[in-house]
């Protein structure tokens, strides 16, 4: 009896106990399904944020207050206040820094209740200097930026985003009205064009206000919280980095050997950072999707381990009409193997239907996401699902092997 | 040459230190083309007797020679072998798989032999219709009545043209007139030059062979001629 009619003998005995085949199936289905998604997901999510990266420019620098953890991302970034960075750290970066240093923009954000008239909505607002729309590379949609002197003036303007502008002004032109932040009311003198959203900075959804309003009259602080450098070419970041870190060094008295008190990063610098997160998450998941395939695999076990049980009579008739121990072992292996190939190949088109469906919901949502995936998890999902059913297959297999023919033709 | 020839066949059992002495120093020797019974009420040994010989068990001590070969201590594996190219049984119970077709059942021995599809197919085909089942190839055994599934499980016992075909009481599950069919069946074989070896209890149904060995705990206490045979022709007529 060769592989084929092992195999079509199998794909008999399935149709036989559909039933029972689906559901033992149903372990490997979930589990190859859940690998490919996580890694079509995984694979998605990177190209967002690589994809945000390159809208934003690949020539950005940006320094954050507070020591960087190894690897990690500094603690500012979760949140954490450190007040180590101050306007004139940038201001001395723009003085005395590379000439390679196009423009620099600072930025401390906040969020608070804003009105209009009776219209009252909760915002994120962005404390930030005039050189903002140069460094982001955005633009003014209707009236004007704020003006360096206006920056360092104190001066109670703001600039709306696109999101915001719909959501206090409807269809009616905000240029000339006012707003109130916190006792404090802001003519309005610009607002900004539509920019999307660009991974997890939602830049349509803030109010920008020059930064020393928002530090002396808004939050009540003194530092600032990241500030953006432009470089002229990718080829100068290193000049760059290295000029701004002299500088913050010599400015923040750091001695020689002495750890920086800030983190500074080039996006793809920052990018690195963000995906040894990321891989420690897709890790995570493919690792409960393995779980999934193992769980599975001893549901496998048990039912082939029923099945040799249920057919001993017809394995004893077999072993008394010439069947060695090999035909008997094959035979349970491919039908093992029969049903989690079945069971991966189900799984493998569920998984790419469903990272299809993810793909397309995050599209609509306004995200630049790719779909991706890859051939290897195909493959891996395929080859995992039979390397299952041959792995918890063995066991069975041998059992039904080993019976005694005449003891098994006797049985009841 | 003998086809068979035991010397001072034994086997036993051991069961929690308990040795149960089933064949006690069985000899005889049985040739190419001969009709035999081995007969005895239960518990006699006849069943162990029948394994040994179909090579499904192994003996314990003795000499077990197989066309001028010793077989007494074959591996499992080789075992295997011999019964798929040496040996056919019929069982009383026929034994046959429901999930698979009456052709399907009588081509499964020689899945396990390295012969063509074709001629596989072709064999059992032959051998059905000798038995007079052209009518029910495709037939699942579960739809065949008793008398037909044994004719299958003979058809199946014939399909590696075995040097012995064993039957195990095989008219134990039929009623008397399937029964005959059965027993004729078997004496058409012999007569063709099969060499037939029946097991069974009932006397007259070992009557139908040519000569009887008749066991009694472990021991044979008789092995003689029929002289007064039962021919199954004279008394049933084969019914298709």
């Amino acid at each position: 009896m060769d592989l084929k009619e092992n195999v079509i003998s199998s794909l008999t005995m399935i149709k036989r106990t559909k039933m029972r085949s689906f559901l033992t199936m149903l372990g490997i289905i979930i589990g190859v399904m859940a690998v490919i998604v996580v890694m079509s997901v995984g694979k998605g999510a990177e190209s967002l944020i690589f994809n945000q990266i390159k809208s934003m420019g690949s020539n950005l620098v940006g320094v954050l207050p507070g020591a960087s953890e190894e690897d990690g991302p500094p603690a500012s970034v979760f949140g954490i206040v450190n007040t180590s960075l101050k306007y004139e750290d940038g201001e001395e970066i723009i003085k005395k820094g590379c000439d390679c240093i196009e423009s620099l923009a600072m930025y401390v954000s906040g969020n608070d209740v804003v009105n209009v008239e009776d219209n009252k909505i909760n915002a994120n607002f962005s404390g930030t200097t005039a050189s903002y729309i140069n460094v982001e590379d955005t633009e003014v949609g209707e009236g004007r930026f704020f003006t360096k002197e206006e920056e360092k003036g104190v001066a109670k303007v703001a600039v709306l985003g696109f999101e915001v502008v719909e959501k206090l002004f409807g269809d009616q032109d905000p240029i000339g009205r006012r707003i109130r932040i916190k006792k404090t009311n802001f003519l309005i003198i610009g607002a900004m064009k539509e920019r999307g959203k660009s991974g997890f900075q939602n830049q349509d959804d803030q109010i920008f206000v020059p930064i020393s309003t928002a530090q002396k009259l808004l939050l009540g602080v003194n530092h600032i919280s990241l500030v953006r450098a432009k470089v002229d070419d990718e080829k100068n970041l290193d000049k760059a980095l290295d000029s701004m870190t002299w500088i913050l060094r010599d400015r923040h008295n750091i001695d020689v050997g002495e750890k920086n008190d800030f983190t500074i990063n080039s996006m793809e610098q920052g990018l690195e950072a963000l995906s040894s997160v990321t891989s420690a998450l897709r890790l995570f998941l493919a690792s409960v999707a393995a779980i999934a395939l193992v769980v599975g695999g001893f549901g496998i076990m048990n039912i082939m381990l029923a099945s040799v049980q249920e057919r001993t009579r017809e394995i004893g008739l077999r072993k008394a009409l010439g069947a060695k121990r090999s035909h008997i072992t094959m035979q349970f292996l491919i039908e093992s193997s029969v049903i989690t190939f079945l069971g991966g190949v189900i799984g493998v088109i569920l998984g790419i239907l469903i990272s299809i469906l993810t793909a397309k919901i995050v599209q609509v949502l306004g995200y630049d996401w790719d779909l991706v995936i890859t051939p290897f998890s195909i493959i891996l999902g395929a080859g995992v699902s039979i390397g299952i059913g041959l792995i918890f297959g063995i066991i069975p297999a041998r059992k039904a092997a080993k019976l005694d023919p005449i003891e098994a033709l006797r049985y009841e | 040459m003998s086809l068979i020839e035991v010397k001072d066949l034994k086997r036993e059992f051991a069961n929690d230190e308990v040795v149960t002495k089933v064949l006690k120093g069985i000899s005889f020797k049985i040739e190419k083309g001969e009709f035999v019974s081995i007969m005895g009420p239960s518990g006699s040994g006849k069943s162990t007797l029948m394994h040994i010989l179909g090579f499904l068990d192994k003996l314990s001590s003795g000499k077990f020679n197989f066309e001028g070969e010793d077989v007494s201590e074959l591996e499992d594996d080789d075992l295997a072998e011999m019964r798929n190219k040496k040996i056919g049984f019929v069982f009383q119970s026929f034994n046959l798989l429901n999930r698979a077709t009456a052709l399907e059942n009588v081509i499964l021995p020689l899945l396990y032999s390295d012969m063509p599809k074709k001629e596989r197919e072709k064999r059992a085909k032959d051998l059905l219709i000798d038995v007079g089942l052209e009518h029910r190839l495709h037939y699942s055994p579960n739809k065949l009545s008793g008398g037909e599934k044994q004719r299958v499980a003979i058809a199946r016992a014939l399909v590696n043209h075995p040097e012995v075909v064993f039957a195990d009481e095989p008219t134990g599950n039929l009623d008397s007139k399937s029964g005959l069919q059965v027993m004729k069946i078997l004496q058409e074989l012999n007569e063709k030059g099969n060499t037939v070896i029946l097991v069974t209890h009932e006397r007259y149904t070992a009557e139908h062979a040519k000569r009887i060995i008749k066991l009694k705990d472990g021991e044979i206490v008789e092995d003689v001629e029929v002289i007064k045979r039962q021919l199954a022709t004279q008394n049933g007529e084969l019914t298709k």
